[in-house]
Order: structure tokens, then sequence, then C-alpha cells
């Protein structure tokens, strides 16, 4: 495990001078039907999005047709104002998006201030709470749904939204990472800066801090997508459809009395789908490195 | 699992600006102990409440009759031993469950990886459009599985779906998939597949890229054919990856769940149901102890599972 963790392996896109082993530089040059192999494997690859996308524009008789059509005979977007006015998707997508941007800014703060310590600093039981916080990682989510309900439901914080944040507030996933990405960082900067009698919460947040952004960065986009995409546990807490998040209020949908409305869980399924991927799309390099670099999403 | 004890040492917080002399236990580590304590604080009393404390609490209740009536008052429950623990193992339905989270993981670890290790080395050898095909192929990751669940309900249906529409053109009749008992476990797999091996696929090939260059053409150069240079260069210098790789798909399948609660609610006859699904619909019936006592078998077997692979993949050279 620990050499996947701890060796960043140069990526592809990466400018060429940036490492010294690339074999694409001077490999052999690739013979022409593998790119071809790779294109038919990526348009089925994302057949699923195109049809999906596509799907969601027909009426509801033209998706349910047998033989089913590609494309769609009339356009029409009645399956997005019904999600959007007889359904309360604004409502799901705006739980969804203070959820998610809550969970990842509580991680980019705990997770770096935590991270630094581990990577940097000396103090009592480093190696107990380094050890504590690893073994965690491969706890599953239904390990402590049960007990962490009846701590919610004592505290009165089931059918809220903090219920669904703090529970993932701070992840070892987080702190695993920074470690990581601090300990990069040579400590002949923190040496200086305790020379220049600088003090040590002060060395963090005004030196090390800022050289963290594009770990810190790269945490906050993984730790979005990934509540955002979460799904047992808001569905365990929330239990009136007003705090509903998408994937929950989608599942519910699609195994319920709305089950045969196609087209409205098609377009539903856009919603949910469409903002994970822009943003994705838009910082793919950051995340591309995390993965590589930590080699967990 | 005694990071209260430690906590109990921290100390308050020293002024930032303290002159790293004048102190006869050496100040500067003093300072470092106490500001590291302040900075890992914040995590760790989450951490302590959300994750840590749950965990222990779950292994607590799983040896109890806990029931949903019992939650404003949980300690009020009887002690059972390991009664919930023998009623799971003569359940027909957990071990119905078992076998699937099985089946799940024997067909799902080994396709995705063999897929996401044949895209990663095909990547590797890509000069131009590497980064455009690593997206492309990665994009199935970062969408919810419960929306693609969805899509792919509608792909895999009897009639009207696009897959026995696709096959229909070479002239088969193609089954419902998520209609059969024996077909619908399978199909909730390559969904999985689909949507998982990208994870994999980057970090194959981030692995496959640290193996140096010098190695393959020496083989090639003593006359190593493509098969013999990855079955005795790629695949040695690729154990750590691969192993690492292992461990989280293993993990991941043995947590299978939303597919099959979004596509075949459990169903044909519980053929789909795994055991983080069976985990849910006994907390659903408010069988809070009996859900715990079932999570902690599929937690043991997680790591028990993890350790066998390390054990396995490691001692092999």
């Amino acid at each position: 495990m620990t050499q996947t963790l701890q060796t960043p392996a140069p990526l592809g896109d990466e400018p060429a001078t940036v490492g010294p082993r690339r074999r694409s530089d001077r490999g052999p040059s690739t013979p022409p039907w593998l790119y071809a192999v790779m294109a038919v494997g990526l348009f089925l690859v994302v057949i699923p999005f195109l049809w999906m996308v596509i799907s969601s524009f027909k009426p509801e008789a033209e998706v349910r047709a047998v033989p089913p059509t590609w494309w769609p005979e009339t356009v029409t977007t009645e399956n997005y104002r019904q999600l959007f006015t007889k359904l309360d998707f604004p409502r799901y997508f705006l739980n969804s998006a203070i959820v998610a941007v809550a969970v990842a800014v509580g991680n980019m703060v705990f997770c770096s201030m935590l991270g630094y310590a581990l990577a940097k600093l000396d103090f009592p039981g480093k190696r107990l709470v380094f050890a504590v916080v690893l073994g965690t990682l491969m706890v599953p989510g239904v390990v402590t749904f049960v007990p962490l309900f009846v701590l919610t439901t004592n505290i009165g914080l089931t059918n809220t939204l903090p219920g669904m944040i703090l529970p993932f507030l701070a992840g070892p996933f987080g702190v695993f990472l920074m470690r990581q990405f601090v300990m990069s960082l040579p400590d002949e900067l923190i040496q200086a800066a305790r020379v220049d009698g600088a003090g040590e919460l002060r060395i963090f947040f005004s030196i090390i801090l800022p050289l963290c952004g594009p770990a810190v960065a790269t945490l906050g986009v993984l730790t979005f997508l990934t509540s955002w995409n979460n799904f047992l546990w808001p569905l365990v807490v929330a239990t009136s459809e007003d705090k509903y998040t998408l994937p929950v209020a989608l599942a519910l949908y699609a195994v319920g009395q709305n089950a045969t409305k196609y087209g409205l869980l098609l377009a539903g399924s856009v919603v949910v789908v469409l903002p994970v991927l822009a943003v994705f799309l838009m910082l793919q390099r950051h995340i591309m490195q995390g993965i590589a670099s930590t080699g967990i999403k | 699992m005694s990071v209260t004890a430690t906590e109990s040492r921290r100390e308050r917080p020293a002024q930032d600006s303290r002159p790293p002399k004048s102190r006869h236990v050496d100040p500067t580590r003093r300072s470092q102990a106490v500001a590291a304590w302040v900075l890992a604080l914040p995590f760790c009393l989450l951490f302590l409440v959300f994750t840590a404390g749950p965990v222990l609490a779950s292994l607590g209740m799983s040896f109890t009759d806990m029931r949903s009536t019992d939650v404003r008052s949980p300690l009020g429950v009887e002690f059972v031993g390991l009664e919930n623990y023998a009623d799971l193992l003569s359940d027909p339905v957990f071990r119905k469950v078992t076998f699937n989270t099985l089946i799940y993981l024997l067909l799902g670890v080994p396709l995705t990886m063999a897929s996401a290790l044949a895209v990663a080395v095909a990547l590797n050898r890509v000069t131009r459009l590497r980064g455009f095909f690593r997206v492309g192929y990665y994009l199935p990751v970062v969408t919810s599985i419960v929306a693609v669940s969805v899509v792919w309900k509608f792909l895999l249906r009897d009639e009207g779906g696009l897959l026995n529409a696709m096959i229909g053109w070479f002239g088969i009749d193609g089954p419902g998939w998520l209609d059969s008992t024996t077909l619908a476990l399978p199909s909730l797999v390559a969904m999985s597949v689909w949507r998982n091996f990208g994870t994999m696929m980057v970090i194959f090939l981030a692995g496959l890229q640290t193996i140096p260059r010098e190695i393959v053409e020496a083989a090639e150069a003593d006359g190593a054919n493509a098969w013999g240079r990855f079955r005795h260069i790629t695949l040695p210098m690729l154990r750590p990856t691969l192993l690492f790789g292992a461990v989280i798909t293993s993990i991941g399948y043995l947590q299978f769940f939303e597919e099959a609660f979004v596509m075949t609610k459990g169903g044909p006859l519980d053929s789909t149901k795994s055991v983080t699904f069976f985990t849910y619909e006994q907390f659903g019936f408010g069988n809070y102890a009996y859900a715990s006592a079932a999570a902690y078998l599929l937690f043991l077997a997680i790591v028990l599972m993890t350790l066998a692979q390390f054990r396995l993949l490691r001692e092999k050279d």
C-alpha cells in the first residue's frame, strides 16, 4: 500500500520535462488501430450518458416506445418543467448543494490542520491519532449508521441538514491526503520561520497553508463530489421530503409511486449527474492528480 | 481506541510569540506539542463523536436487544451476548445475502481490475489524446450511483430497452435482464464494473508510468514478445499497485447496495440483496441490534479479506 500512497507518479498530460521516466516520449509509436479501439470503447462507455440526456427531452410516450428511438421524434422540456414545478427538485438541489459545500469546507479546514500536525510536528499521542484515523479508512458506512441515527435522534438533529453534514465534516481520507502533501514540503521552511521567531500556529496559517493551495483544492473537489453522491446516510436521516438530497429523492421516486414516469426520472438523473460532470471536467487535472497520488477517491 | 487518554494530556494554547529560551523542558518541543494539539483538536473531537464513537457503539449495540423503541433510552436495553450473531448465522435471508455479496465480490473484483488494467495498458501506449481518453473513461466514476442506476434500469429493460434493441440487430432476442433470478445479479455487476473501473485505471496508469523504460527495452532486445513482457515485467512491477487496487475494489464490492436498491429493490426473490441491503432493511424494521450485528460481521469480513490479500500478494516473491 505504501508505495502507491507515497509516490505521486507523473501523469500523462503534464509538461514533458516533469518525469524522467515517461515512456511516451521515447516509446514505440502508437499503432493506429489502438486509437480506433480506444475510441469505440470510449463511445460504449459514454452511451448511457448520451442516451440519458437525449431521452430526457422525449415525451413520456416516446421514452417507453418499443422499439426505442435514439433521437427524439418530438423534443420537449416538459419533463424538466414537471421536475421543477410539480416536484420539489429546486429544494433537493439546494439541500444537496448546502450539504456538499459544508462538508467540503469542513474537510478542507480540519484535515489540513491535523494533516500538518501529523506531518511536521512532534506531539504526544501522534502515532496513536494517526493509527486510529488510518484504521477507520476501512470502516464501511453501514457499520456506523445505526448508532449515528440514535445519536442524532437524541441531540435533535434527525431530519436536519446539520445532521447530514456533521458526521462527514472530519473524514480520514482528507487527513491522509493533506499529510502526504505537507510531508513533501521542506522542513527548512519551518526551521527558518522558527529561527525568525514565528509562533507555531502562525507558521501553519501564514506559511504552510498558502503553500497547500493545490492539495486543499483537490481535497475540496473530491469531498464535494463524494458528498453530492452520498446516499445511505442522507436516506436514513432525512425523514421528510423537504430534507431530501437529490440522490435520495431520485432513488425514492424511482422505487416509489413515480417508478413508471420514465421521462421524469431520466430528467432527474440529468439534474443529479450534470453539475458534477461539469465540475469534474473543469477541474479534472486536480482530481486526477489527487487520485493518482493517494490512490483513493 | 484510547484517543481520550491522550487527549486529556492537552494543554492550554501557548502564546504565539513565546521566546524560545528560559524553560527547563525544551521550550520548542513543548510549544510544538501544544500547537499540534490545538490544530488536531477540532478534527479529533468531531472524529470521536461521529466516527470512532459510533464504531464502538455499534459493536456494543450488537450484543444487546436494542430496537427502535429504545432510542430515547439506549442504556435501558438488555445484554444478550452473542444471541444476535447466532440468530444471523441461522437466518436463511442472511445466508442468502451473504452468498450474494460473495458473488458480487468474486465477479466484480476480477472484472473491474481486468478492465482497468487493460485500459491503463492501452492508455500507456497511446501518445496523443491520452488526457482526453483518460478523462472520458473516468467519467462514470464521478457520477451518482443512484442516477446511473436509474439510467441503466431503463437501458436493461426487456421491451424497449436500448441493450436488447442493440443485440436485436444481430438477431438475438435479449432477456429481461433485471427480471431473472439468475441474470439480475450479473447485470448489476456489469453496471458496477462500468461505474467503477475508472478509479483503478487512473491508479494503474500512474503505476505503469513508474516502470523504467530501460527494463522493457532490455526485454525487447532479448526477444521477449508483448505478452511475455506484460507477464514477466509489467505484472510483477505493478504488484504493490495491484495489491492496493484489489483491496480498495474488494472493500467497495463488499458494501454493494445502491445499485440493488434502485434497480431491483433486492429482487427478484432476494436474488440481488446484499449484506448492506439486509442491514438497511433490518434498521427499517426497527431491529437496531440485529442490524448492528450484521454490519459488524461485514466489517469483520472486510478486515479479514484485507489481511488475507496482503499476505497472498505480498509473499509470493
